[in-house]
């Protein structure tokens, strides 16, 4: 069990209905996608927000990553939408 | 280009061309060239009350960091400036600044385009749309046309 903190923007935070929490992941969680995988079945909430996995973007300790990056040794994971800024 | 400021700050107030010039121009005598984007908040024809800008903390500056290092070194810039602002902000008011300074104009032309087109993909920033008719709107849809934009700096 490693724990994570996680923390969701925009349309994921309002979706999941939080902005952050901390988890503990099972060993079976080993990349970025499996974690999208594993939220979407904590809970109807999950399924919703991370429903269109290809669009989630991910950022581990506050650098994007690609969904087949490893999680081990990660502090922060963030999951947001595609960035509109400027 | 030895010792090229980058300056980035994510703020909530506004900020200011001119101080923002004098601050890269008034440290360094050998600039030919200063160039300045700014991103305004639109009106959408009259409907929208504000936009309201999210941001990562933190994964911001560091992303806008990483661009304008980028640019430095590609584009031999002597200075970079990026302010990008988060809240609420009305129609008219400024979004994003980018100052890039070089010795000749063509480097401080691509490199604010270069910072612009890496600031709107990759920076951690959502805007929010609020109608005038007191609609909390929708989140703000991510452009394919930004993506171009990205994309043909690592084309051939």
């Amino acid at each position: 069990m490693a724990s994570v903190d996680l923390v969701y923007f925009a349309w994921v935070r309002e979706r999941i209905g939080k902005a952050e929490e901390t988890l503990d992941l099972p060993a079976s969680v080993v990349t970025a996608g499996d974690l999208l995988k594993y939220l979407k079945m904590l809970g109807e909430e999950y399924e919703t927000a991370l429903e269109h996995e290809n669009v989630i973007r991910v950022a581990f300790n506050q650098e994007h990553v690609d969904h087949r990056e490893p999680i081990a040794g990660v502090r922060e994971i963030a999951l947001f939408p595609p960035m509109t800024g400027g | 280009m030895s010792g090229a400021a980058v300056r980035v700050r994510v703020q909530r107030e506004d900020f200011d061309l001119a101080a923002e010039i004098r601050t890269i121009s008034g440290d360094c005598h050998e600039i030919g060239a200063i160039v300045t984007f700014s991103g305004l908040c639109r009106d959408e024809g009259g409907t929208l009350d504000a936009l309201e800008l999210e941001h990562y903390p933190g994964m911001a500056e560091a992303e806008i960091s990483r661009i304008c290092n980028e640019a430095v070194k590609r584009f031999q810039l002597q200075a970079a400036t990026a302010i990008h602002r988060y809240g609420r902000i009305a129609p008219g008011e400024n979004i994003v600044l980018v100052v890039t300074a070089s010795p000749h104009r063509q480097a401080a032309f691509d490199g604010a385009n270069f910072i612009m087109d890496f600031l709107k993909t990759a920076a951690p920033f959502w805007k929010k749309e609020h109608g005038i008719d007191g609609s909390a709107g929708g989140w703000v849809s991510a452009k394919d046309a930004d993506d171009s934009a990205r994309d043909r700096w690592t084309k051939s």
